[in-house]
């Protein structure tokens, strides 16, 4: 299942690398990765996908928000097909 | 790969416009639990209710974690309780309404739709009796909700249900003490089989065994899209709405049919609604006010409300496989930040209410008008608003609170979802005289269309 994360929050060092480091110990494959700085907020965009992830969608979630959390900032991921379903005919 | 703009725009339009799915809706046929022993009628409900609507809130929540979409409401509607109860000899049918509101506790859903009777051309005995039923069993159980269906489009208006509704409505508002049995209370005409929005759904007799109907929400995303076009012609005041109808609509597509496959159950429609909640931000008055309005219910605001609810309409349709239920604006006043303020300023009034009610679903909604307003008086608002319903072929609603002790000027506030109501001044007159009349008033001649 393919999935988008999103980060926003401070800029910071090592924020690219602390998701990616907790990605990778589940087994979620990062297949695109974008990133800016939104009106001073550093925003990334990841596609990544869970076929291989280790835990189930739900602590996937909480994990990624308890992570986000401690370095204050916002961690989700939701499923692709929202967005598709939105801005795709 | 992927669109950042466009992520951020979605994930901006839940986090900051309030886009949601308002609301699951199951829908449960119980022409299989009629009985001639009551008890036995009511554990026949309430095994097939929690049955079949076990996994109903858990899947909710888990579409609502994967894809990151509030669901606000997952809810039950059942087939009108009359057709089910006529069987048993039972007088007060109280102890059906507990059944549903046991099932519903149960299964964790907030409302359950169906305490209802379809009477738009004559009473059953057993109608007549759920009817009489009414304030009972809304003031004893807590997350039933009632609809009585009193005129049609095709049969015309039974004004002896509609004299009988006013007095139904005062004894409910009196028997619950501040009202709120009320809230739980709708009269339509033209009432649809497939309305997932409470209070008025249930689960005609027309529909399959089981269903899920979804309504989507939206009127902050609407507001904000209309903000970046101020001073634009209505050409694209109406293109601008329709896009964005269009985006929501997908996404209560996908939702619905993801709730269809994983609960099992066959997806039966997407309701087009824009449902405003009392949030601030959230709010269908705070559209018509950003097309010019200096407050909803000046003048313009029916033109402003049947272009929005036009465009919300061509914008959804493409969106989804079936589109049904009510799918319409709504304006229930006490669920409306905007509404209310309009309301409370004076500008905002029955009247001019009852005329936007020609232009969108669903009709007179969550209004609290005088605690001493007759039963007569309010069976003539509804006759008004069936008359609306029937002669231009749409369903209208009246759920009027008249609230027990309070006068103009008053709040009655019912919490949550369902709001705050400023209490509204109704017309001077008596009606008194008509409404005793009874009989009925006949089908409009473009009901025959055959």
């Amino acid at each position: 299942m393919r999935a988008i994360v999103t980060v926003i929050g401070k800029d910071q060092v090592g924020i690219i690398a602390n998701v990616s480091t907790l990605l990778a110990g589940i087994g979620v494959n990062v297949l695109d990765i974008s990133q800016t700085v939104l009106q001073e907020f550093f925003t990334m965009v990841m596609l990544v996908d869970t076929k291989e992830c280790s835990l189930p969608f739900s602590e996937l979630s909480q994990s990624l928000k308890s992570r986000g959390e401690e370095q204050g900032l916002s961690i989700r991921i939701q499923r692709e097909d929202i967005f598709d379903a939105m801005h795709r005919i | 790969m992927f669109n950042l703009t466009e992520i951020l725009q979605t994930n901006e339009m839940i986090d900051q416009q309030h886009l949601d799915i308002r609301t699951i809706t199951m829908g449960i046929s119980l022409l299989d639990c009629a009985h001639s022993d009551i008890s036995t009628a009511c554990r026949k409900i309430y095994d097939k209710i929690t049955r079949l609507a076990e996994n109903l809130v858990s899947t909710g929540y888990e579409i609502e974690h994967e894809f990151g979409i509030p669901i606000v409401n997952k809810r039950i509607s059942v087939t009108p309780i009359a057709l089910i109860a006529g069987s048993c000899g039972a007088e007060d049918y109280t102890p059906f309404a507990e059944a549903l509101d046991n099932a519903a506790r149960e299964m964790g859903v907030n409302f359950i739709g169906g305490f209802s009777a379809l009477v738009h051309k004559g009473f059953t005995d057993g109608d007549r009796r759920l009817i009489e039923s009414i304030p009972r069993a809304l003031c004893a159980t807590e997350r039933v909700c009632s609809s009585v269906n009193v005129a049609t489009t095709k049969a015309g208006i039974n004004m002896d249900a509609v004299g009988l509704m006013g007095q139904t409505i005062k004894s409910a508002a009196e028997m619950s003490g501040d009202g709120f049995a009320c809230a739980k209370l709708v009269v339509f005409a033209n009432a649809v089989e497939d309305n997932p929005f409470m209070a008025g759904a249930f689960h005609g007799a027309g529909e399959p065994e089981c269903v899920i109907n979804v309504g989507v929400s939206g009127p902050g995303v609407v507001a904000h899209a209309l903000r970046s076009i101020k001073g634009e012609p209505f050409d694209v005041v109406a293109e601008t709405i329709k896009k964005t109808a269009f985006r929501i609509t997908r996404m209560g597509q996908l939702v619905a049919q993801e709730a269809s496959r994983r609960l099992n159950v066959p997806f039966g429609i997407v309701d087009l609604s824009l449902a405003p909640t009392p949030a601030v931000g959230d709010s269908v008055a705070d559209i018509l006010e950003e097309m010019g309005l200096s407050c909803a219910g000046t003048h313009g605001t029916t033109a402003a409300l049947a272009l929005l609810n036009d465009a919300v309409k061509k914008g959804g349709i493409m969106a989804s496989s079936h589109v049904g239920g009510l799918s319409g604006a709504f304006i229930p006043v006490s669920e409306d930040a905007g509404m209310i303020a309009a309301a409370e300023s004076g500008v905002l009034t029955l009247s001019k209410l009852e005329a936007m009610t020609c232009v969108c679903s669903v009709g007179l909604d969550m209004i609290a008008v005088p605690g001493d307003v007759s039963a007569e008086t309010i069976s003539a608002i509804i006759a008004d608003e069936a008359a609306i319903g029937v002669v231009n072929n749409k369903t209208t609603a009246v759920r009027i609170i008249p609230a027990p002790g309070k006068s103009v000027g008053d709040r009655v506030d019912f919490g949550g979802l369902l709001g705050m109501a400023p209490v509204m001044p109704v017309t001077p007159g008596d009606s008194a005289g008509f409404i005793a009349r009874g009989g009925r008033i006949p089908a409009p001649l473009h009901s025959l269309r055959n």
